[in-house]
């Protein structure tokens, strides 16, 4: 995601600022590993700020604004904290801050939340400064308690010490929280840093290794109930009448409510939920209903294509240029909706006791859950408690500008009513059926060349919904979501149209792990490729050729994957073939070669080589993660995935049977050089996805001639 | 014409003979004289059964069963390991158990039964004609060093193959039922086992 | 009304006979750790050991396993379990980690089956457990680094 607005969104959540100058109360669930906080705050614990906690005994926790669900800002952002800080790795731990815009906001939002691959970007300062300020402060009570000036006390490693005097970070705890908090404290050097540029150890590994991390899912109170919600198949139904006599037949169902999300089953137990559940009767009314099937849907949205949209980019006369170019080619790619399928399906915990609320629930956007859950309830701002769990995989899913899932578990408390705890959960069929889908999109391309195999114009329209519109993150007019990556090209093209047509539909759609890119990169990369190939020219070169000079950083990726990739010129070696694409999303550049085989008619990818330049490499480890990652993900989904509309409108793909998931037989090696640079640190949890469909498209066309127009590779069969 | 036609065939068919679930009976064929010819025709109704997705699927070409009524290759990819029970770290009972299980979370069930495993490689059947499926069939380098009236059992009474008519919700049981094949089956030995011409 | 053993502790369970495993565990008995990823043996993630032998817990119902023992990853004890743990957590295998446990339980279950592993034989066992991260190159690098530990 890339938009943000705070004053509409706040205008539109009423109640979502708390007043609280520091959190004291966190979450205090049993069995998390060492180096994961269990939320409890130590007695005589040293605050200097909103985001660093040192105790008595030594520990150091971090509390981070970002929600964990794989992506490193446990570790990256205390890795940034421990740098300005002196602090030895060991003593470090990490836990979830909670809801609370002023002190938590994300800096590239104005409120609290994660997304745009932006955690490490805006807090690069933010928690070195609290970082140091911690240590001016650890430095200045040493100085005092020693009688030294403060100039001769160094730290390291967590100790304290002037030369012949040295203490613990926990022996200063007390002393250092009656020091002057420093206004501005100085940051290192990038040249000074010890532990930002190195391979820290993750700090959630361990407990994500051993079962003991925990997730929302895993949260039980005393006396809790399960709950389940039947939701329509077909999107944007809604309940017409229910019969509940046989659910609640079902031993273990307690109650069965219709809330606005539809019937929600209560019971005393997952099964009996899920039972209950399947025993309801339901009928839908379909009056506001998407009932077009995905291929109707394709239909008119070619047919859209054929008329002028909202022009988002435009350099000299592309019409002109293409109708006097000696070659035309054409191109209409096709985009299906897309589920995010985190692992760990949607789901909430809730306990009502006596006016109070406290919330258990993996939130992107916290202050925005607690906002409609205390709005839905009718409590106090300062009575409601969230707890920001790790969370089984987003990738865009739960960054939820609608609350929808805090929504739902309200509703569900509201409901029954009174004190009580309550799970929501949801199944993969929730998960797959329930919309939120990365947007249909077609792209009708044009571009010509002229006798001397130059690129004279370049058309690209593109037709999609809008994902922020009707959202606080609206900003008005032409919605950059809807085509980021199709305009703001690296390349010197003299005559260029972009135009955005916009469909308006029922269907909800949101940010999927890179957003726009996810569609743009291919077909972008994708057509450059053919033009380059129809025009005589090396894929690699050729880009470099049209790379403007002030698009230094793709040169940079595109030449070092080259280098990585022994790129020669030769697009097919035997059966192998190779294809290139480079793309910047969310201010990080990536290019990529991938090495390809035909295997029984789908493309196998046995080799990615990947460059990327994300600025200051903070963890090198986890940036190498993050592409792998994007990577496999990326090539899941267009080899594999297409959420379909079936006739009437009901969805197709209701499990992983059928939306079928990237496996590690089908993973390819991936080989990540790190541009070094000193750039302040951009994002890596998207940019290694949009680049891995069209290098593959790429490969495949040098292989069997053509790159698909409609993704994914394999059409889904049910 | 048609009428008339279909009068004669219950007028001829015996009182006894009775399709059973889109499954000739063995009765069924008494009215075809030659004994090599009544033969192949029993093998041609023994082959609805064979050639259906519930006995295809696990009698693949290759190392890969299939699943679904529309023999797609199996989800999550599994192979059949060294002794048709899949791999180590992911045999066949890592999913599949003794009976068939119901889904919780929507419609449809796993298969199951005790034991579940592939057919061995030379038992393969995808891809075969009938001819050829019979020949293996017969074939004691292929079927498992078996006889015909070891074949007969292994159709009439195994209970993997009986699976094929209890398939669980979601998948289209076998044609007919197992008695009803067994029957088919032993009436085909009888006759001599005869094959199909072609390949 | 099953009678399990659950990690070494004898346990009767007081639910339907068809309630599968994954929920008997994480509802009555508070193990969290074997995770609902799909509910039809498709991901892998609920994946527990049911005599000595990897099992998909979300199609399993505690009827089915009368008298079995069960050992989920909470109890994973011996070398290949340790060297599996050791070498995710020195590569830093998971991202959300949600799938994890099941990937876990997978890997010890191929271990304890084939002490030296190709990267085929990885393929073959752990084709059943989606990881949506795709940390499946780390997960392969992860189980050969166990292997050459149990070789020591």
């Amino acid at each position: 995601m890339t938009v943000q607005n705070r004053r509409q969104f706040l205008a539109s959540s009423a109640g979502l600022v708390i007043g609280v100058a520091l959190p004291l109360k966190g979450r205090a669930q049993s069995g998390a590993a060492a180096a994961l906080g269990d939320g409890t705050i130590a007695e005589g614990a040293f605050a200097p700020n909103a985001f660093i906690r040192i105790a008595p005994d030594n520990t150091v926790t971090v509390l981070c604004k970002h929600i964990e669900f794989g992506q490193g800002p446990y570790t990256g952002l205390a890795t940034l904290v421990a740098e300005e800080l002196d602090a030895d790795w060991s003593q470090m731990r990490v836990e979830s801050a909670p809801a609370n815009d002023e002190l938590y906001k994300n800096l590239a939002f104005g409120l609290q939340g994660t997304g745009g691959s932006t955690a490490m970007a805006n807090s690069f300062m933010q928690m070195r400064q609290a970082g140091a300020a911690a240590r001016t402060m650890l430095v200045s009570a040493a100085a005092d308690r020693w009688g030294v000036d403060p100039s001769t006390v160094s730290v390291e490693k967590g100790v304290v010490s002037d030369g012949s005097n040295s203490a613990t970070f926990g022996e200063l705890a007390d002393a250092a929280a009656e020091a002057r908090v420093p206004v501005e404290p100085a940051v290192k050097n990038p040249s000074e840093f010890t532990l930002i540029g190195t391979d820290v150890p993750k700090v959630d590994s361990q407990a994500k290794s051993n079962g003991t991390a925990m997730f929302t899912m895993d949260v039980y109170r005393d006396g809790m109930e399960t709950v389940v919600t039947r939701r329509p198949s077909v999107i944007g139904a809604t309940v017409a009448s229910y019969d509940d006599s046989a659910a609640l037949e079902v031993p273990g169902v307690t109650a069965v409510r219709q809330i606005p999300q539809g019937i929600a089953v209560y019971a005393t137990s997952t099964y009996a939920a899920l039972k209950g559940r399947e025993a309801l009767r339901v009928e839908w009314d379909m009056s506001n209903a998407e009932t077009r099937s995905s291929d109707e849907i394709f239909a008119d949205f070619r047919e859209m294509a054929n008329s002028q949209g909202t022009v988002v980019e435009e350099t000299g006369d592309s019409a002109g240029a293409i109708e006097g170019a000696e070659t035309v080619l054409e191109a209409t790619f096709e985009f299906p909706f897309l589920a995010h399928a985190p692992m760990e399906p949607l789901d909430a915990v809730i306990e009502v006791t006596d006016g109070a609320a406290e919330v258990w629930m993996g939130a992107q956007f916290p202050t925005a859950d607690k906002g409609v859950i205390t709005q839905t309830l009718g409590l106090n701002p300062e009575d409601v408690t969230m707890n920001v769990m790790l969370a089984g995989g987003s990738f865009g899913r739960r960054a939820q500008p609608t609350a929808h899932i805090g929504a739902e578990i309200a509703e569900i408390a509201k409901a029954a009513g009174g004190n009580g705890s309550w799970k929501l959960v949801w199944t993969r069929e929730d998960d797959l059926t329930g919309a939120y889908y990365r947007p249909i999109t077609v792209h009708k391309m044009r571009g010509g060349i002229d006798a001397e195999g130059n690129i004279v114009g370049w058309e690209d329209r593109v037709v999609n919904q809008s994902i922020t519109a009707g959202t606080p993150f609206d900003q008005g007019g032409a919605d950059p979501t809807s085509f980021e990556g199709s305009t703001k090209m690296p390349y010197d093209l003299p005559n260029v149209t972009v135009d955005w047509v916009k469909a308006d539909m029922p269907v909800p759609v949101l940010w999927w792990r890179s957003v726009g890119h996810t569609h743009t990169a291919y077909a972008t990369e994708v057509f450059l490729d053919e033009l380059l190939e129809a025009a005589g020219k090396d894929p690699v070169q050729g880009r470099l050729d049209l790379i403007k000079d002030e698009a230094g950083r793709d040169r940079g990726v595109l030449e070092r994957v080259a280098e990585l990739a022994g790129w020669d010129g030769q697009r097919v070696k035997g059966d192998r073939a190779y294809g290139v694409a480079v793309h910047e999303s969310f201010s990080s550049y990536v290019a990529q070669i991938v090495e390809v085989s035909d295997q029984g008619g789908m493309p196998k990818v046995h080799k990615v080589w990947c460059a990327i330049d994300c600025g200051v490499a903070v963890n090198p480890n986890v940036i190498r993660a993050q592409i792998e990652g994007g990577v496999g993900y990326g090539l899941g989904t267009a080899l594999f995935n297409a959420l379909e509309l079936g006739e009437g409108g009901e969805v197709r793909q209701k499990n992983f049977d059928t939306y079928r998931m990237l496996r590690i037989s089908e993973m390819p090696d991936v080989e990540v050089a790190i541009i070094e640079s000193e750039m302040d640190p951009t994002g890596v949890g998207e940019p290694g996805t949009p680049p891995i469909a069209p290098a593959v498209a790429n490969a495949w066309r040098a292989l069997k001639g053509e790159s698909p127009r409609r993704l994914p590779f394999k059409q889904a069969g049910v | 014409m048609r009428k008339l036609a279909m009068i004669l065939a219950v007028v001829a068919a015996p009182a006894t003979a009775e399709t059973v679930n889109g499954l000739k009976t063995a009765d069924e064929f008494d009215g075809i004289e030659a004994e090599d010819e009544r033969s192949v025709a029993l093998f041609e109704e023994v082959l609805k059964v064979v050639e259906h997705p519930r006995c295809l699927n696990c009698h693949p070409k290759g190392d890969t069963p299939l699943q679904g009524d529309d023999m797609q290759p199996h989800q999550p990819p599994v192979v059949r390991g060294a002794n048709n029970f899949g791999a180590p770290g992911m045999q066949c009972t890592t999913c599949h158990g003794a009976e068939n299980v119901a889904f919780t979370t929507g419609e449809g069930s796993i298969p199951g039964h005790e034991p579940w495993h592939l057919a061995p490689k030379s038992m393969a059947w995808v891809g075969l004609s009938g001819a050829e499926i019979c020949a293996q069939l017969k074939d004691p380098e292929r079927n498992g060093d078996r006889d015909l009236a070891a074949i007969h059992e292994h159709m009439a009474e195994d209970g993997l193959v009986g699976w094929g008519w209890h398939p669980g919700e979601g998948r289209e049981p076998a044609p007919g039922s197992q008695e009803v094949f067994g029957e088919l089956v032993k009436a085909w030995i009888d006759t001599g086992a005869a094959c199909p011409t072609g390949s | 009304m099953a009678k399990l053993t659950v990690n070494g502790e004898e346990v009767t369970l007081d639910v339907p006979e068809d309630t599968p495993l994954l929920w008997a565990l994480r509802d009555e008995m508070r193990l969290t750790g074997t995770k609902f990823g799909c509910g039809i043996a498709q991901c892998g993630a609920c994946t527990v050991m049911v005599d000595g032998m990897p099992r998909r817990s979300c199609v399993t119902p505690v009827g089915s396993i009368d008298g079995g023992f069960v050992e989920t990853i909470e109890a994973m004890e011996g070398p290949e379990a340790e060297a599996v743990q050791n070498a995710w957590t020195n590569i830093d295998v998971p991202q959300c980690g949600w799938c994890q446990s099941g990937q876990v339980m997978s890997a010890t279950a191929l271990l304890r089956m084939n002490r030296v592993p190709t990267d085929e034989d990885i393929d073959n066992a752990m084709a059943g457990n989606i990881c949506r991260c795709a940390t499946y190159v780390r997960i392969r690098r992860a189980i050969h680094d166990a292997a050459e530990t149990l070789e020591g």
